[in-house]
């Protein structure tokens, strides 16, 4: 277990290096920082002096090196645009991205997973029928477009919810937070729903199909002839058979949230790291941009290795234990 | 053995499956009854409806199968109609169920302990204390050493022998007074068969417990069974003691199957076998559904289907031994 926990660590390492090269190729390839530094008026001297104090005429091995060494420390350096530590800046953005994707997932898993099991259980009712072409719709209709007409219904015609920003924050340290008042609860309804419809649609149908797939293996026909009690069979026996594949996709979708609250955020103008990684494309803030992709890869591997713990707690022939003889089966 | 009132009886039942190219009947009109304490043999090819009149007993046909003709009482009670909440009641607690594979019976994801005592205090009136010190002396009853340590061990640390053990532990629960065992040794390794057909023997002489006993395997019923029912294309072909089924088989088919079975000190001979297969449920031919591959065939089998006739202490459906058709036919 704590050999597994290591091992998975030093595979987290590996990943972030390469993201690192990723991200730190961003510099050499993606514009020119000097002479977006630089404006219009520059002598050679101070271009010269410049490309010194910023590191880069150093060979390409030793700046890397030092960009990793740095982004492990959290210094990613300075924006372009706005000519503060990238640091601070996703610091100040964190809080709300990670709101909006807490928000987002709670959504999808609270709802998706009762609909995916009842679709399951009831597969000719209407109202399964009804939800499952309901989450076609939720599957191929593009995330700023839901966006979008959620805003039209609920803020433009309805005017009941706000169309954009998080409301009133209240600092927690560091940390703002909408969920301690009124206006930033519920300005942090239409944007969870948008980033959550489609996640919740997935959700909806893999919980599904892996119900209909358990429910026909034999251990569930043998807990019916022993006469156990439906909801024991259902919940007990076959909904936790169906938690491993739904934790792999959930635990994946749950990164993808974060990383793809890009388009919701920008949709709803929300003032996350997503926006601000739009805003710095736009204007090749590239020291933004890599600790952005550094980050959401960290993210990634965290929760990764989050799933990867919960799978040997969900099952037990994962937990390999030597002491018990008795041979293995299949 | 057929002395006093019989635990199971059956009726005139008939299984049918609705498809789109008509109705398959896959069990037609068998009628056959278990004395309490009795083992009676059920063999026969696949897709004779050996299996499928098994799960009619414990109210288990998957759909699209079901129950279209006769009746099931249990202890003079109807059992066939009985809504699914009344028949979940009697599963497990008054009949109890072993199925072919016990490597895939019991839930993964649970330890056999808990599985065990879920079963007991749904159907027993015990507390969780009470049913786990049940589920010890059940596992000691069914031969796994050690239980006190086992019965916290998880399906995929023991052994195809010894889950089959748990199996029958978990059939055995609340007491049932019939078990339908469908194959429970057919999965299984040679050496392991005659221990659990051993096992089922002395446990259900111990317990008073009746079995239905399905298998394909003449063996297995010649050692186990008080009578042996012979099935074929969905009809009983012979039901009668087993001593005289087997060394006096009266009906072609089961006299065929006899033929078939490999003796010791028999080397130099070859094997007789039936020709022709077993007709599918689409192609059933008119007459005794056998007339095909008989050796005895005369016109009145071609023709006209043949209800059980009493021979001695069994019954064969067999027009050779109805005397005025044979008289006709001669």
């Amino acid at each position: 277990m704590i050999a597994f926990v290591i091992r998975r660590l030093l595979q987290a390492v590996l990943v972030m290096m390469a993201v690192g090269f990723v991200a730190f190729s961003l510099f050499a390839y993606v514009g020119d920082p000097v002479s977006i530094m630089l404006g219009q008026d520059f002598t050679e001297e101070t271009r010269q002096r410049l490309v010194t104090d910023l590191g880069l005429d150093k060979p390409f091995f030793v700046q890397y090196f030092n960009f990793l060494v740095n982004a492990a420390q959290g210094q990613f350096g300075i924006s372009y645009r706005l000519a503060r530590p990238v640091t601070d800046l996703l610091m100040e953005r964190l809080p709300a991205t990670l709101e909006l994707s807490f928000c987002a997932a709670t959504l999808a898993l609270a709802v998706g997973v009762p609909m995916g099991v009842y679709t399951g259980l009831n597969r000719d009712t209407w109202i399964s029928r009804l939800l499952l072409t309901v989450s076609l719709v939720g599957v191929s209709l593009p995330t700023f477009l839901i966006g979008i007409l959620l805003i039209l219904v609920f803020s433009v015609v309805l005017g009941w919810l706000p169309s954009f920003g998080r409301g009133t924050t209240v600092a927690l340290g560091w940390w703002t937070t909408g969920f301690l008042t009124p206006t930033g609860l519920r300005a942090l309804i239409l944007p969870s729903i948008t980033l959550a419809l489609f996640q919740m649609t997935l959700i909806m149908r893999l919980v599904r199909s892996e119900m209909l797939e358990v429910l026909r293996t034999d251990y569930i026909k043998f807990a019916r002839a022993r006469g156990l009690h439906n909801r024991a069979i259902n919940f007990g026996h076959a909904l936790k058979n169906t938690l491993v594949p739904v934790i792999t996709i959930t635990g994946l979708q749950l990164g993808g949230i974060i990383a793809f609250a890009i388009v919701t955020e920008t949709v709803f103008q929300w003032p996350g790291m997503g926006f601000l990684f739009i805003q710095s494309v736009s204007s090749a803030d590239v020291p933004v941009m890599a600790a952005y992709l550094l980050l959401i890869a960290f993210f990634f591997v965290l929760i990764n290795l989050i799933v990867d713990l919960l799978y040997y707690a969900v099952d037990p022939r994962l937990r390999i234990d030597r002491g018990a003889a008795g041979g293995h089966g299949h | 053995m057929q002395a006093g009132t019989p635990l199971l009886e059956v009726k005139n039942l008939r299984v049918e499956f609705p498809t789109r190219r008509g109705t398959l009947v896959a069990v037609d009109d068998i009628s056959f009854s278990i004395a309490p304490g009795e083992v009676l043999g059920v063999v026969g090819e696949s897709g004779a409806g050996k299996s499928l009149t098994g799960a009619a007993i414990i109210g288990l046909l998957e759909p699209p199968g079901r129950v279209a003709g006769g009746e099931i009482l249990l202890d003079g009670r109807r059992i066939d109609n009985l809504p699914y909440e009344k028949m979940r009641r009697v599963r497990g607690k008054e009949i109890g169920a072993i199925f072919q594979d016990p490597l895939t019976s019991l839930n993964p994801l649970y330890t056999i302990g808990r599985q065990l005592t879920e079963t007991i205090v749904t159907h027993l009136d015990m507390t969780e204390a009470a049913a786990r010190d049940r589920a010890i002396q059940l596992l000691q009853d069914v031969g796994i050493p050690a239980a006190e340590r086992r019965i916290d061990h998880y399906p995929h640390q023991l052994s195809g022998g010894m889950r089959q053990r748990v199996v029958i532990a978990l059939a055995l629960c609340a007491n049932p007074r019939l078990i339908v065992a469908d194959e429970p040794t057919t999965a299984l390794d040679v050496s392991i068969q005659a221990q659990i057909i051993t096992l089922i023997k002395r446990l259900c002489r111990e317990h008073g417990t009746a079995v239905m006993l399905v298998t394909h395997d003449m063996g297995v019923i010649a050692e186990t069974a008080d009578r042996v029912a012979v099935m074929y294309a969905g009809r009983i072909a012979e039901i009668g003691p087993v001593r005289d089924v087997i060394r006096r088989a009266r009906h072609p088919y089961t006299e065929g199957l006899m033929g078939s079975i490999p003796k010791l000190g028999n080397v130099q001979a070859r094997l007789a076998q039936i020709d022709g297969a077993m007709p599918r449920l689409t192609a059933i031919p008119q007459g005794c559904a056998f007339n095909p591959r008989c050796t005895k065939v005369f016109d009145r089998c071609r023709t006209a289907r043949p209800d059980p006739i009493d021979v001695g202490d069994t019954k064969v459906a067999c027009w050779l031994y109805d005397q005025a058709g044979k008289a006709a036919a001669e």
